[in-house]
């Protein structure tokens, strides 16, 4: 297609409004996020506590890393980068978003394969498969809490009819299993999400690219890998972006599920506790910051690593 | 009921209130559980009917980290839009900035108050809040099994950890698998400090912080009570103990599964249930002591009443906070919500202890109260008490033993501590 | 033959599959709300008794009306506000050419990078400062936060694969961006329009932090807090049949949504929309 002097001028044209169209979204994003997330990195260097937040100095990088000398000479370094329990959430929040992000793109797919498929019955299962996205988590944290109920928990009444087990497994509560219930619960709650948008992303390839192949005669399987995958991989990417930011974000499974102890800590639990509950505002600011970073960095590995297509230079 | 309208009737009587010059409109915001809701409507109707003072209700979700966070939250903002929050017996000394000293306002009446209880509530001298009701524990038994097997009510842990064992022993091999020896708050919340420090208070292990500030809790006598417990999981305690709240440790007990259990009072009324199947065939007692020279020891819960600096309605809210705390209503508070009292005199009231049988029976466990270290620890609460359950609950799901967690805690304590709370 | 049969059988046994998994502890959840006392304590597979007083007391209470309207209310301002402004910057961001698309992307996303929790007191002090405590559009305004960032990358990313020559007639024919977003993009978009507006409804539906923060008198709560407010007959306890009862009524109406809305979602491009 050759490019005319017109479509210069067209394309200036297109980029005012190409920034008329984004102002209102930039603008609103900024009121409501601009000043909070601002604020919170303000007060990582300072000794703000929330009771006396007029009052907060200046302290630098001391939330983030001091050292302090004794007075025998000896010295030790304090502060958020020197805290081993820290570094345990954030262990803790990496191994868990990884474990279930991906078991949850694996059967996000499968169902929404599935339901991407012609039956008898098809809305009713649609709506079906929502419902555990759609339940509260408050709700659905504490209904698992109960089902994962060492004494009166259906989960161990049925793997012992079963036969799986012979005595009760103290599914929150022992360190080994604690995070494997947390994980268990996310997969359950969250799949649905993964599976609505994989399907949108099925509903979008247009149809006859799949009759061209059924005349040809191609393998189903092969269509899924060379026609339908490359085709929902976009849509698939963005599920696992934003999938990925929540797990990272994890709290409220984890809070309401198990025990508050180092084996299930996560990074937003441990900025929480700093933030409100041990009055070290400053201090769980820090921790949001650094948090921030990590999921930042992690995102643009990801987006590097998946090639995702960020300049839409396809098109 | 003929009683409570018998004696709304006498309250309305009785309480005849100075009326305040000017009406004034005061929010009270509280975390509401079961009936306090309503009788708190029905208390506040009175007071606006003496005083001609509209209150309103301003309720929270029963989560006490969600209210506290969110009370944080308003205090921080200076906001006059709640004149008198409902404040758990901990956070006085955490949110004492934000409050007017009661003191000189309640000065007439502060001596007819449960000692233990004000003390809770006095930072630096000064009064943070007016107690509104109490929370204790209690040593939950089965009666019928201590006599089937002939059994004496257990006075120190070792001897409740024997008769546990002998019983549930016993009980399995006659058939019933799921019978355990004792159940309790082993999650690592608020709940386990509670838990452990009665353990080594009562072991004569001394206080997670003392009174003064210092820290003493790396002894012998601490550790020996720690590795008592942690001898319970998976043994006389199911191992899900360690995730065990007040209710799970309650459903085992009131299913009929295990033969003690260390639980608040709400659990009384509930365990004596029509539909619960240990209704009649338990009793309390007061929580086990270690031995000769110790003495029990019973943590204090309970909620209550503070004036925010913050309202502009001080004096008609002061006032509020003192009639809900007078006799009367915490008399009609005890006979409907089966609230433990803060008023001494409350304990010894016939139609109390008509209607709930319980509450004279916990006026010892109410007098040998043990607080938190709230009140040393000042604003640092929260954590001393996360570092504390974190080093029992390491211990008890078998990661470390018992002196290195507390070796480690007295560190940490050090630490957070710095050259004064 | 028989192995069409065999594919058919083991298609619908993970049909199966699928419904049971999602589906029964929603069911368990249904269960635990028809019991009561210490019925509780007992596994049950099947209703035990028919006690509908849960659903009564819940119902009798007059407030929960009025906090479901306040839910409906909040999540559909929110999902059109949100669709609308993602739309148009959907469009800008994936089918017009300028420098730092990428860059603008990541910043939009990086708002979602931050734990709610910390945004909470700033953004709390933002609510008090433009007088919105206590109103509904506190939450509408403040739920913008998580459902911006996604419905624009949600959009971004689908309309970018729409085949180039869709809109080149119509720019050719000289038509305004609005226009071609308008006649060309929406009916194509419905697909993806449903599915981020479903979720992000859902989303904002069962938000529970901002709405227990920004919220102070109970006739302004929405669902999720006022079922964090049903409260046990005692400190400790924990009204299984009352909050599982309260959380049926308010999942039943998503399910509904769901049920309406799902035709979009099949909607779209395979409707041939494409060619015509």
């Amino acid at each position: 297609m050759a490019r005319s002097v017109n479509t210069s001028r067209l394309t200036r044209l297109r980029t005012r409004s190409a920034w008329a169209f984004l102002a209102p979204m930039l603008i609103v994003l900024f009121v409501v996020a601009g000043w909070p997330l601002g604020r919170t990195i303000w007060f990582s260097f300072t000794d703000a506590s929330l009771d006396l937040m007029s009052e907060a100095r200046w302290v630098g990088i001391r939330n983030y890393l001091e050292y302090v000398e004794f007075k025998d000479g000896e010295g030790k370094f304090y502060g958020l980068l020197a805290d081993a329990r820290w570094w345990r959430s954030v262990g803790n929040t990496i191994w868990f978003s990884v474990v279930s992000v991906s078991t949850e793109t694996v059967l996000g797919l499968i169902v929404a394969l599935v339901l991407n498929q012609e039956f008898r019955g098809r809305g009713l299962v649609r709506a079906a498969v929502l419902i555990p996205w759609a339940i509260p988590t408050i709700v659905s944290a504490k209904m698992w809490a109960w089902m994962l109920h060492d004494q009166f928990g259906i989960l161990n009444d049925m793997l012992m009819k079963v036969g799986l087990i012979s005595a009760p497994v103290a599914w929150t509560a022992s360190p080994d299993t604690a995070m494997i219930a947390v994980m268990i619960v996310d997969v359950w709650k969250t799949t649905p999400f993964m599976a609505l948008l994989i399907l949108a992303g099925l509903q979008m390839i247009p149809g006859d690219l799949y009759e061209a192949a059924k005349l040809d005669g191609v393998s189903a399987l092969r269509v899924f890998r060379k026609i339908t995958l490359p085709l929902i991989m976009p849509a698939v990417l963005v599920a696992v972006v934003f999938r990925s930011l929540d797990a990272l974000r994890i709290f409220d499974i984890v809070y309401v599920l198990t025990p508050n102890t180092d084996t299930t800590r996560t990074m937003s639990v441990y900025a929480r506790e700093n933030l409100f509950d041990f009055d070290k505002f400053a201090y769980g600011s820090a921790a949001s910051t650094l948090m921030f970073l990590i999921i930042a960095l992690i995102t643009i590995v990801f987006i590097l690593g998946s090639r995702m297509d960020l300049e839409g230079k396809r098109t | 009921m003929s009683l409570i309208s018998k004696m709304t009737t006498g309250i309305a009587g009785l309480a005849i209130m100075a009326t305040s010059a000017m009406a004034a409109d005061l929010s009270i915001v509280h975390g509401s559980v079961g009936r306090d809701h309503e009788i708190l409507r029905k208390q506040l109707d009175k007071f606006e009917a003496n005083t001609g003072n509209t209150v309103t209700i301003v309720s929270m979700p029963e989560s006490t980290s969600d209210q506290f966070g969110q009370y944080k939250l308003w205090l921080a903002a200076q906001s006059s839009d709640i004149d008198v929050y409902r404040m758990d017996v901990i956070w006085a000394p955490q949110m004492a900035a934000h409050f007017i000293d009661l003191n000189p306002l309640v000065a007439d009446i502060i001596g007819d108050f449960v000692p233990a209880a004000v003390e809770s509530q006095t930072v630096d001298g000064k009064l943070v809040a007016l107690p509104m009701f109490l929370g204790a524990p209690a040593l939950y038994y089965r009666s019928d099994l201590l006599e089937k097997y002939g059994e004496n009510v257990p006075e120190t842990w070792q001897e409740m950890t024997a008769t546990a064992q002998k019983i549930m022993d016993a009980e399995r091999a006659a058939g019933s698998d799921g019978m355990y020896g004792f159940v309790f708050q082993g999650a690592a919340y608020e709940g386990l400090t509670c838990n452990a420090q009665e353990w080594i208070a009562s072991n004569g292990g001394g206080r997670i912080v003392e009174l003064d500030g210092s820290i003493a809790i790396n002894n012998p006598k601490a550790a020996e009570a720690l590795t008592l417990a942690a001898s319970w999981v998976g043994g006389i305690a199911p191992e899900g103990v360690l995730n065990y709240k007040e209710e799970d440790a309650r459903g085992v007990f009131q299913s009929g599964n295990a033969v003690f259990m260390r639980n608040w009072n709400y659990a009384y009324a509930l365990a004596g249930g029509e539909d619960s199947p240990v209704r009649g065939k338990f009793a309390v007692t007061t929580l086990p002591t270690g031995g000769e020279g110790t003495s029990t020891a019973a943590t204090l819960g309970g909620w209550h009443l503070g004036v925010t600096k913050y309202s502009k309605n001080q004096d008609a809210a002061v006032e509020l906070v003192r009639f809900l705390t007078n006799y009367e209503n915490q008399k009609e508070r005890a006979i409907v919500t089966s609230r433990p009292p803060t008023l001494s005199a409350v304990y010894e009231d016939a139609d109390v202890a008509a209607q709930q049988e319980f509450i004279p029976l916990w006026k010892p466990v109410v007098d040998n109260a043990l607080p938190r270290p709230s009140a040393a620890t000042l604003r640092k609460y929260n954590e001393v008490s996360s570092a504390f359950w974190t080093a029992v609950h390491n211990t008890m799901s078998g990661q470390g033993s018992a002196e290195e967690n507390l070796a480690k805690l007295e560190q940490d304590l050090t630490r957070l501590k710095g050259p004064r709370w | 033959m028989t192995q069409v049969w065999l594919k058919r059988l083991g298609f619908y046994a993970l049909v199966t599959v699928i419904i049971l998994q999602a589906v029964f502890p929603f069911y368990y959840a249904i269960l635990t709300s028809l019991e009561d006392g210490q019925a509780l304590f007992e596994v049950n597979y099947l209703p035990a008794a028919l006690n509908l007083v849960n659903y009564k007391s819940m119902l009798a209470n007059g407030v929960f009306g009025k906090q479901i309207l306040n839910s409906v209310f909040v999540a559909t301002v929110v999902v059109i506000i949100s669709l609308a402004l993602a739309v148009t910057a959907a469009y800008a961001l994936s089918r017009i050419q300028f420098r730092g698309r990428g860059l603008l992307l990541l910043t939009i996303l990086s708002v979602s990078m931050f734990p709610q929790i910390a945004v909470l007191s700033g953004l709390f002090e933002v609510i008090r400062w433009m007088g919105l405590f206590n109103s509904l559009w506190a939450l509408v305004f403040s739920y913008m936060i998580f459902t911006l960032p996604f419905t624009v990358w949600v959009l971004t990313t689908f309309m970018r694969n729409l085949p180039v020559e869709i809109e080149e007639a119509a720019i050719m024919d000289g038509a305004s961006s609005l226009t071609i977003i308008r006649r060309v993009f929406l009916p194509l978009m419905w697909p993806a329009m449903v599915t981020t507006g479903l979720l992000a409804f859902i989303h904002a539906w069962n938000e529970f932090l901002f709405a227990l923060t920004f919220m102070s008198t109970d006739g302004q709560r929405t669902v999720p807090v006022a079922i964090a407010l049903i409260s046990g007959r005692s400190e400790f306890e924990i009204p299984w049949g009352n909050i599982m009862a309260a959380s049926v009524t308010v999942t039943l109406p998503l399910v509904a949504l769901v049920l309406i809305f799902q035709r979009k979602i099949v909607s779209g491009l395979t409707a041939g929309a494409v060619k015509g």
